[in-house]
């Protein structure tokens, strides 16, 4: 049992959680705001591919990219009215005015299209099985992996060698001090969310078609996700939440065919035993992050 | 060059700046001294826009830039290299400076920058590739001074560069800061170090709780004033034990 399927499909699980986290870390890191709204931006990209999918006849290419557009857009314009406004008051403030966009944007779901989950159809290949390495794996768990690579690549291309990279790693660092270097404050901050927007889309991309639903609260379990690998990667640094993501992975496929299946139903509650024991030992996290790089001499 | 006139600043319910009116003449090296709290510091944050001022005018080339964002100053030509020096640690030397360039950028003139950055630290050069957080405090103030530099300010604010550093770099900073000024660069330095500040620098302004108490040359300032009262913020000794 535990052999190239068990592989692939742990790698797979844990590329998916750590573009969830990384995602929620994107924003975390230059405004100190764990964003309760972020779950929802993979329920309105979950949307947008329901209805592009159920009412339009875009091919599906440009569905999912237009699905990952309107997640980026939906979190810059939440960024924008929502946040902006109360950025320079007290964190608290920033928390509140979080939840506020959550159940606001879960809100207007329920309004606009249905309490009750839509059907999203996806193209039948992307949940073919197929047989690589004498494991059969649907097509949808390569793909993540494929997906998760090109875009972590891409990202730390663009963190290590852009401006706006550098200026992003500098304002998570020192944010006044970045200010002072001539960066405005707006676009750093503008990024994070368009880049977290879109990570979320693409995790909506495989999380909806991996369930072919969407429901208004379909945000939830990415946000918790994310919110855990965060903290059990270090939430100090974007390295430690795809780290986080990856373990993540690993604990929750090991935990689901190692336990008997009589308790498998308390998974959950397992593994955040586990998780609550790790960090009575580890409370920053597996990656320290650059906090630990204080000056010395 | 810089104009602040009747400057009021407060942190919350606690003023730190009443009043406070000064001037910064073009390739001048003016110092802002006084003791801890008396807001040399709140001073500089106040024309750098870190922190808004409640009251007063703020004049850049006769430009109001009072209550401006950071980044908008810093477009305007002020360069603040705050206390502390806040390098980024997590970036490379390289990286630090590319960001000083952030809002002058062009590929010729960073690269002659960089290297008019490296004849006058030649340590950055060595260090080129290394994190921030790595250098010692001396370089770090180097290298802090080197950022600032790289965005051309018309006015360059230096907050207490020799603080934390040991006799022989706080020499050689002092003679940096001289050297900048042969250059031509117009500066207002902010130091707890009065001695050594009033060896260099063209006037002074010295601040005491958070009013101007005297303004001339360091000569003005030497004969007028027992020396003490820089360091200590009291003329008499009661003053003095309650400010210690």
């Amino acid at each position: 049992m535990i052999g190239a399927e068990f592989i692939i499909n742990t790698i797979s699980l844990g590329s998916l959680y750590a573009l969830v986290s990384l995602g929620l870390v994107f924003v975390y890191g230059i405004l100190k705001l764990v964003n309760f709204a972020y779950g929802e931006y993979v329920m309105v990209a979950g949307y947008a591919l329901y209805v592009l999918t159920a009412f339009t006849p875009v091919p599906w290419y440009l569905t999912m990219t237009l699905a990952v557009g309107f997640a980026a857009l939906i979190s810059y314009v939440t960024e924008l009215v929502a946040f902006r406004p109360v950025r320079t008051k007290s964190l608290t403030a920033m928390l509140v005015t979080s939840f506020a966009v959550s159940v606001f944007l879960q809100n207007a779901a329920l309004l606009l299209v249905s309490p009750r989950a839509r059907a999203v159809r996806l193209p039948s290949w992307f949940n073919r099985t197929i047989t690589v390495f004498d494991a059969t794996v649907p097509l949808r768990n390569i793909l993540i992996i494929v997906t998760a690579a090109v875009l972590l690549v891409g990202l730390t291309l663009l963190m290590k060698y852009t401006v706006l990279g550098i200026a992003m790693r500098a304002a998570a660092d020192k944010f006044t001090t970045t200010r002072l270097m001539g960066v405005p404050a707006n676009l750093v901050i503008s990024a994070a969310f368009i880049i977290s927007g879109t990570l979320a889309g693409v995790v909506s991309i495989f999380w909806v078609g991996r369930s072919a639903a969407v429901d208004p609260v379909i945000g939830m379990a990415p946000l918790l996700i994310a919110f855990i690998a965060t903290v059990i990667g270090g939430m100090h640094s974007l390295t430690g939440a795809v780290v986080g993501g990856f373990v993540y992975g690993l604990l929750f496929n090991t935990l689901s065919i190692m336990l008997p299946a009589s308790v498998i139903s308390y998974r959950d509650a397992i593994m955040f035993v586990i998780v609550i024991v790790f960090l009575l030992f580890r409370p920053e996290g597996i990656v320290r992050g650059s906090y630990t790089e204080e000056r010395v001499g | 060059m810089l104009k602040v006139i009747d400057l009021h600043a407060s942190y919350g319910a606690i003023t730190a700046l009443r009043g406070v009116s000064l001037e910064v003449r073009q390739g001048e090296l003016v110092a802002l001294l006084g003791v801890n709290g008396a807001g040399k510091s709140t001073a500089l944050k106040s024309i750098s826009g870190v922190l808004r001022p409640i009251q007063g005018s703020i004049r850049l080339l006769d430009e109001e830039i009072a209550n401006k964002k950071p980044e908008v100053i810093l477009r305007k030509g002020i360069s603040l290299v705050p206390e502390g020096r806040e390098i980024f640690t997590g970036l490379t030397v390289e990286e630090n400076l590319r960001l000083g360039a952030y809002t002058s950028y062009e590929r010729t003139r960073y690269q002659n920058d960089l290297e008019e950055v490296f004849t006058l630290f030649p340590i950055l050069k060595e260090r080129f590739r290394q994190a921030g957080g790595l250098l010692s405090g001396g370089e770090q103030q180097q290298l802090a001074i080197a950022r600032a530099l790289m965005s051309h300010p018309k006015l360059l604010m230096l907050d207490e560069p020799s603080l934390g550093l040991s006799p022989t770099l706080v020499d050689q900073i002092f003679e940096l800061i001289h050297s900048l000024r042969e250059r031509g660069i117009t500066i207002l330095l902010v130091e707890q170090n009065a001695e050594r500040a009033l060896e260099i620098v063209d006037r002074v302004y010295l601040l005491k709780t958070g009013s101007l108490e005297f303004s001339g040359t360091p000569e003005e300032l030497k004969s007028k004033l027992d020396i003490a009262t820089v360091y200590f913020g009291g003329a008499s000794d009661a003053e003095r034990e309650v400010s210690l």
